[in-house]
């Protein structure tokens, strides 16, 4: 629990497509490595080395610097048996805990339901992005999704402001659910209700922020920059997410990959130098993690979906370091005869946070008990 | 022409195009529901949009201009089947514009599925995998006779035509392999002339011509042999009969779940099937049969619209963007916060639909879209509205004021409770007179604030 006397919160980034996770921390001085990536390859020399087999990603650099304030906790070898190469099943896997059968309840969503049983706050959980990802989608947990920050309201376009209050009004009619009307109909009528009261608390949120941080100029940071800003302003929210796409590099991996991590870096670590500057970094943990990683060998341009990737949690009360294993790189090991066999299963990792952090029960949300690791400085 | 047919041909309509005005509906329900269909499945039967007049007014070389020019296509070209069927296949074979940043090879994709969308499978997934946009997006141009590259031969048999659990990781392997080879020509660079197109080309000397068991058959299969295979598959015909029923009938669970979740319909999922058979797979003949069957004039208000179907709808209701001009733009960004933004799906799995389509956000985004919209009584859709209500003789009561406008919203239905609201606010303000010039102005203003809600409803976001 954040130590700070603040709820703790999470803020969770998806990084969609399967992020390269040899290409992240890289095991530079391990031959098999070499052997194995003959184009997409980061010599020693060019990682940023944190012990003698491993290393980041150049472009991962303020990341790194985040790793030897001891605010980084690498995950290695995170996934789980069976891996899907499906990036949307696999995604929906990581959103629900369900490997075997197709969940619709998604982990963050039950969350959000245990921190706030009679859904009073419509912040508790919020997404910054386009589309709901399905980890925030619970029946009846209302979850307010912000495309805009600065342009978020129902019917800004009517001006005079007593016929938009009237308006609102009759809105507000017609979106109660009536009996009959079907799941969908209802489900509309929830969020259509549930968008008033969130836009209506969140109206003030951009005036109310200012920063002396200037966040890179890339949609991963415009998106962190809005979670700071919700944060920020102290509505009660615990849960925040957003993602980052353009991970799947099956080919020309070598320009796209090394961007997106420099964006990703960048960006986390002007945020948490935000929240610090607002003495609000104490109560807040990042989880940031993806659907898969990647083959061990390249195919000479990209790599193909894989299994066995990482995740990394961020923040103050974060123990740095290095958690489970590096998945073994002897072609003896590799799960199939070519992917990173994974060390630990994310459904542990997910447990970790929901129990260490945010003080839930786990065994529901993520469907059992799994190894879990301890990161926190405090639980 | 009873009521009912108009609301049935306006179902249709919303379904098999982009949906219709009144005086529309009127047209069509004239000939007769069968004729319609009919004329919907034979789009050569109408002229095409004028490309020359698009060339005019509205080129360039940005993906924004090429997705304009498709919005323009949507809300007034003549084929409304046509253009609908572009947006399915785009649905389904879903490559973004982000990748290879390419405005031809994208733009000449979506082309490909105006003209051979209505086809039959084969010939579709033929076009398909020689498509350079689709070969770039799925890396096929990497996939060498040494080191083959699974992507599109993964997602040919995952997303395009069969469905997760189907086929084995070595099929996988071994379609991937019969794609060696198939990749595109480099296209002439970009400076100083702007973008050109890239063509197909087949290279033998980079194919493995090896021998392959795929499916269950062996031989030294290329790409086409891999697809001959495929269409011939049960499970392509069941998947296919899936895709257009949850586009063009009713929402279904998102396409990963099809392989546990079983159909809401399986008899209608069987009647298509068999269409497909009957048909060798034909795509208009699928179509034909799905159009006039009962579980079609069944399923009206069952799915919820698409952000592009919310936004054409609306604008063909409002009667804007008849010519091309640079207001385009401002309905791609539209689609785009709604959560589809066209030529750029988020992956290769398209778009999450139905259901998904609509969070707070995107909720907020489509309402105030369609509100905004109909409230402008500069806009002439909206003022033939009013100006069809002020032809009465007299003063509109409540329920023909409520009913005309749900009428000429394109023969809108919605919940009774909804329509009570409605009716409650057409009272509070008495019966709508447009005898003076003062009582014309407050009745357009009322009449504009009553459509506002209507678009508002929740009814207004399901097709």
């Amino acid at each position: 629990m954040s130590g700070s006397g603040k709820a703790p919160v999470l803020v969770v980034v998806q990084l969609t497509g399967g992020n390269d996770f040899m290409n992240t921390l890289v095991p530079y001085s391990n031959p098999n490595y070499y052997d194995s990536r003959k184009t997409l390859v980061v010599r020693e020399g060019e990682a940023i080395p944190i012990d003698k087999e491993l290393g980041f990603h150049p472009m991962a650099e303020p990341i790194k610097g985040l790793f030897d304030d001891g605010k980084v906790a690498v995950v290695q070898g995170i996934g789980y048996p069976n891996s899907s190469r499906s990036h949307f099943r696999a995604m929906d896997i990581w959103h629900t805990c369900e490997p075997e059968r197709i969940g619709t309840e998604g982990w963050l969503g039950k969350a959000i339901r245990d921190l706030d049983p009679e859904g009073e706050n419509v912040l508790t959980g919020v997404h910054i992005g386009r589309a709901l990802p399905r980890a925030l989608a619970a029946p009846g947990v209302p979850v307010t999704s912000v495309g805009n920050l600065d342009n978020f309201g129902l019917l800004n376009g009517i001006g005079d402001p007593h016929q938009r209050g009237e308006a609102l009004e009759i809105f507000q009619r017609i979106y109660s659910p009536a009996i009959g009307n079907g799941p969908v109909m209802d489900y509309l009528a929830r969020t259509g209700t549930d968008v008033i009261r969130g836009a209506e608390r969140l109206k003030d949120a951009p005036a109310k922020y200012t920063s002396k941080v200037e966040y890179p100029d890339n949609p991963i940071a415009k998106s962190l920059r809005d979670i700071a800003r919700v944060h920020l302003a102290d509505l009660g929210t615990r849960i925040l997410y957003t993602a980052q796409g353009g991970y799947d590099t099956h080919a020309n991996q070598a320009p796209t990959h090394p961007k997106l991590l420099g964006e990703l870096s960048s960006a986390v670590n002007a945020f948490f130098t935000d929240l610090a500057e607002h003495d609000a970094d104490e109560e807040v943990v990042m989880l940031v993690f993806t659907e898969f990683g990647r083959r061990i060998r390249d195919n000479g341009s990209g790599t193909d979906h894989g299994s066995g990737g990482g995740a990394f949690l961020i923040g103050k009360q974060v123990k740095g370091g290095l958690y489970a294993e590096y998945p073994s790189l002897e072609p003896g090991q590799w799960l199939n005869g070519e992917d990173l066999r994974p060390t630990i299963d994310f459904r542990g990792v997910y447990g970790t946070v929901l129990e260490q952090w945010l003080g839930l029960d786990a065994t529901e949300i993520v469907g059992g008990t799994f190894e879990q690791i301890h990161p926190f400085t405090r639980s | 022409m009873p009521e009912n047919d108009l609301a049935l041909v306006a179902h249709l309509m919303r379904r098999a195009g982009f949906g219709a005005t009144r005086v529309e509906l009127e047209g069509l329900a004239a000939k007769g529901y069968e004729a319609v269909v009919d004329d919907l499945v034979n789009p050569e039967r109408f002229p095409e949009v004028d490309e020359d007049i698009l060339d005019r007014y509205f080129d360039g070389e940005g993906i924004n201009v090429s997705v304009g020019r498709w919005i323009y296509r949507m809300i007034n070209g003549q084929r409304p089947l046509q253009e609908k069927m572009a947006l399915f296949w785009h649905h389904v074979f879903a490559t973004a514009i982000q990748k290879s940043e390419h405005v031809p090879s994208m733009t000449r994709q979506i082309a490909l599925f105006r003209q051979v969308g209505l086809a039959d499978l084969r010939t579709i997934l033929l076009e398909l995998s020689k498509d350079p946009a689709m070969i770039f997006w799925l890396d096929n141009n990497e996939n060498r006779k040494t080191e083959p590259n699974e992507n599109y031969g993964r997602e040919l048999l995952e997303l395009f035509s069969m469905g997760v659990g189907n086929y084995s990781e070595t099929d996988i392997k071994m379609a991937a392999r019969a794609f060696t080879g198939w990749t595109f020509s480099q296209p002439i660079p970009i400076y100083p002339h702007g973008h050109y197109p890239a063509e197909f080309v087949y290279r033998a000397d980079d194919h493995d011509d090896s021998e392959k068991t795929f499916l269950g058959y062996t031989g030294r299969f290329n790409g086409e042999d891999i697809i001959d295979i495929i269409v011939q598959q049960p499970a392509t015909a069941h998947f296919i009969a899936r895709h257009l029923y949850n586009f063009f009938v009713a929402d279904e669970p998102q396409v990963p779940a099809w392989s546990q979740v079983p159909p809401q319909d399986p008899a209608a999922i069987e009647t298509l099937t068999r269409a497909y058979r009957d048909s060798g797979g034909e795509i208009r003949a699928m179509l034909q049969v799905l159009f006039n069957s009962d579980f079609f004039k069944a399923a009206r208000y069952r799915k919820l619209k698409s952000p592009a179907e919310f936004v054409v709808g609306t604008i063909r209701l409002v009667g804007t963007h008849r010519f091309p001009d640079p207001t385009l733009f401002e309905l791609d960004t539209a689609m785009t916060v709604m959560g589809q933004q066209l030529m750029n799906p988020p992956t290769v799995e398209g778009w999450h639909t139905g259901k998904e389509w609509i969070d707070g956000g995107t909720l907020n985004e489509r309402v105030n879209f369609a509100v905004d919209q109909v409230g402008d009584l500069d806009k002439p859709g909206v003022r033939a509205i009013v100006d069809h209500l002020s032809r009465v003789n007299g003063a509109l009561g409540a329920s023909s004021f409520v009913d005309g406008c749900l009428s000429l919203l394109g023969e809108q239905q919605v919940s009774a409770a909804t329509r009570q609201t409605l009716l409650d606010v057409a009272e509070s303000d008495g019966r709508l007179r447009f005898d003076g010039e003062a009582e014309r102005a407050e009745s357009a203003r009322r009449v504009a604030r009553l459509l506002q809600l209507i678009v508002a409803s929740r009814e207004y976001q399901f097709a």
